[in-house]
């Protein structure tokens, strides 16, 4: 066999490919192709007004908007030198909370369960394990309703703004999701008590894992950056440490830490560097289903998925329970010349964003980097050893292998292509 | 009666964020009861691919914007009964088309250190600009209530029933108070097609169109009511250009044709 090439991969967002070389000498050589087209938001939100660019941003990708978001408008808030108050920050975070279920769930039980049932989608899926189906949308539907209480619509939400929101929900709005929190909870531990069982393969990846870190919290938009080597930096920080480079085979930028190494974001990450910041019920829940924090088995992330699902349940129920309504209102920050940055972990791990604005408070510069893009040479160092340990086999059991190997990351390849560097 | 074979359905992924297919997949009620009613025969995000060559139903999200994408769509036409586009991307060329400004050439520059890589046509166009559509969903995102709507009209071999009024008649129809009339802040509602549920002005902010122009619609005067609340000079351009650049034709107050 000389060269395995996939083509319109299923069970991912976007567009995406695989190509696996095999040299004679025994190498492997794999290449994440990613066919989307380029949408050039770095390029076009150049001009537009700084108070427009969280809804434009939200547009980069319809599964995680929310983070897009939030991320913008930290940035902005950076390069306006105010912070949010602090119920805005709880309602960044609830939020957050609910599109981690959402995309969670969407991915664990829809997108990533039928690869270890050996089932070509959910519907087919639904026919033998309905059960499980109904469960992953019931907790898909209870993330989709806080962000729709939150933010108007789960897609594209429209009441997050610089340095606030445009309404404060008041605290009985939010009171009544309680029950439906509960039970998505519920849900969540028994998918999670169900697919402990699923037969996981073996493998350790070589990536650096990476990830936003915070004293007080489980990281969603707070913190610094940390490796598991020990590079720690804050969100200003973060264009000096990871670098992008553009690959002839792909719309969409691959990123290195600056000493050349790949490294990978997203739910593994966060869990084996923050497992600590976890309360006890769920790290207890992680141990019961076979999770340790020293876990580098990208097969695990349908696990690490559950368990950060009862989590996000979890502390959107704290959340809420503690949310006493609105604040003094929001007004926005006074625009001045200057630039932002701000780190957010979407539901696919890290995202980056930076503003540059001009005197008049318009965009001069912009440069977002998404944990697809950030994934990309840890997706390709995954396949290429896992290739190599099963080289023997039939070629449709390596596509089959190199598919896995990309869909573990979850990777949203309509937000890696929106495209860089100014 | 012999039973009638399910129609079928296939739901396509132009240059676009995902949000629209997304928003049928957030139909977690009816999601898989769905599957009993039509059969879904293309759908790569969940895992459905090229098991049938012809569609009664194609739901296309996205705007058109490479060569390859050009030929796909020709193909995906000529396969299918009825031809959807969804949402801003597909009706209205979406976001990504403010580049078409600048001429990708320039903005590819800007981003690429290797532009030559990467084949992109000159615009983001709406999907009408390439083969005919039969019916407009509008959004970003679509409502999911307008696509299960369009999916029943086509099992039940009926014409869908979709808003063409403005938002301002959803604030009106649910008592709420106009925020430009009260605030003073600008909102796009009156040119604006129906369909989110006034969304915008429910969170107290003007609505920034991203359902697009009303078939009906008088522009100019909203231009002179923005003015007289004292924006920048080309504010309702602007807001007009950004999420539904390239609007279907329709009708100006005052009778005649638009584009």
């Amino acid at each position: 066999m000389k060269r395995i090439d996939i083509r319109g991969m299923t069970r991912v967002e976007g567009e995406g490919g695989v190509s696996i070389a095999f040299a004679a000498e025994g190498a492997v050589t794999a290449r994440m192709i990613i066919h989307e087209p380029p949408r050039l938001f770095e390029s076009f939100l150049v001009g537009r007004s700084h108070r427009e660019v969280p809804d434009m941003a939200a547009r980069i990708c319809g599964i995680c908007p929310a983070s897009h978001q939030v991320a913008a408008c930290q940035a902005m808030e950076a390069a306006a030198g105010v912070q949010a108050p602090e119920y805005v920050r709880s309602l960044h975070r609830l939020i957050l909370c609910g599109e981690w279920m959402e995309s969670h769930a969407l991915h664990a039980v829809l997108m990533h369960a039928p690869d270890f049932l050996g089932v070509a989608d959910p519907f087919e899926m639904a026919r033998s394990h309905r059960k499980i189906v109904q469960r992953g949308l019931q907790i898909k539907r209870a993330g989709n309703e806080i962000k729709a209480r939150i933010g108007g619509r789960p897609i594209h939400p429209v009441n997050l703004r610089i340095g606030g929101v445009h309404r404060s929900p008041a605290p009985e709005g939010l009171h009544d999701l309680i029950p439906t929190l509960g039970l998505a909870r519920q849900a969540a531990l028994e998918t999670l008590a169900w697919a402990k069982n699923l037969p996981i393969p073996e493998y350790v990846t070589d990536a650096v894992l990476a990830s936003l870190t915070s004293e007080e919290e489980y990281p969603m938009s707070l913190g610094e950056v940390i490796t598991e080597t020990g590079e720690r930096f804050p969100a200003e920080a973060f264009e000096s440490h990871i670098e992008e480079r553009q690959v002839s085979y792909s719309n969409a930028l691959q990123s290195r830490l600056a000493d050349g190494r790949h490294f990978a974001v997203g739910p593994l990450a966060r869990f084996a560097l923050n497992f600590d910041r976890l309360p006890p019920e769920v790290q207890a829940a992680a141990k019961a289903a076979g999770l340790t924090p020293d876990c580098r088995n990208p097969f695990c992330s349908i696990l690490v998925r559950l368990v950060e699902i009862v989590y996000a349940c979890g502390e959107a129920l704290r959340l809420i329970e503690a949310y006493r309504g609105p604040g003094p209102s929001a007004t926005p920050p006074p625009l001045r010349q200057g630039s932002g940055r701000s780190c957010v972990e979407a539901p696919r791990g890290l995202l980056f964003h930076r503003y540059t604005l001009d005197p008049s408070g318009n965009v001069a510069a912009a440069r977002i980097v998404t944990p697809t893009a950030m994934n990309q040479r840890a997706v390709e160092s995954d396949i290429e050893g896992l290739v190599q340990s099963a080289k023997d086999s039939s070629r449709q059991a390596l596509e089959l292998l190199g598919e896995r190997a990309v869909r573990n990351y979850d990777p949203c390849i309509s937000c890696s292509v929106h495209a860089l560097r100014m | 009666m012999p039973r009638r074979k399910k129609p079928t359905l296939a739901v396509w992924k132009f240059t676009s964020c995902g949000g629209c297919q997304l928003a049928l997949l957030n139909r977690e009620k009816e999601l898989l009861a769905l599957g009993q009613h039509i059969e879904i025969a293309d759908f790569a995000e969940i895992g459905i691919r090229g098991r049938r060559r012809a569609y009664d139903l194609s739901l296309v999200e996205g705007a058109v914007s490479t060569p390859e994408e050009v030929a796909a769509i020709v193909g995906i036409r000529r396969r299918t009964k009825t031809l959807v586009a969804m949402g801003a991307c597909a009706t209205a060329g979406g976001l990504q088309a403010l580049r078409n400004r600048a001429g990708a050439g320039q903005m590819m520059g800007r981003v690429y250190d290797h532009p030559e890589h990467i084949r992109v046509l000159e615009s983001a166009s709406p999907v009408s600009a390439h083969v005919p559509v039969d019916l407009e969903v509008r959004g970003c995102p679509v409502d999911g209530e307008q696509l299960l709507e369009v999916i029943a009209a086509v099992i039940q071999d009926r014409r869908p029933h979709l808003a063409e009024h403005s938002l301002c008649m959803e604030c009106k129809s649910r008592g709420r108070v106009c925020v430009m009339v009260a605030k003073g802040v600008r909102c796009l509602g009156p040119l604006t097609q129906a369909g989110c549920g006034a969304l915008c002005p429910d969170e107290g902010r003007g609505c920034y169109g991203c359902f697009g122009l009303a078939e009906t619609r008088n522009i100019e005067a909203l231009r002179m009511r923005w003015q007289a609340l004292r924006g920048p000079e080309n504010e309702l351009d602007r807001a007009l250009g950004a999420y539904n650049p390239s609007p279907t034709p329709g009708k100006e107050a005052g009778g005649h044709e638009t584009d």
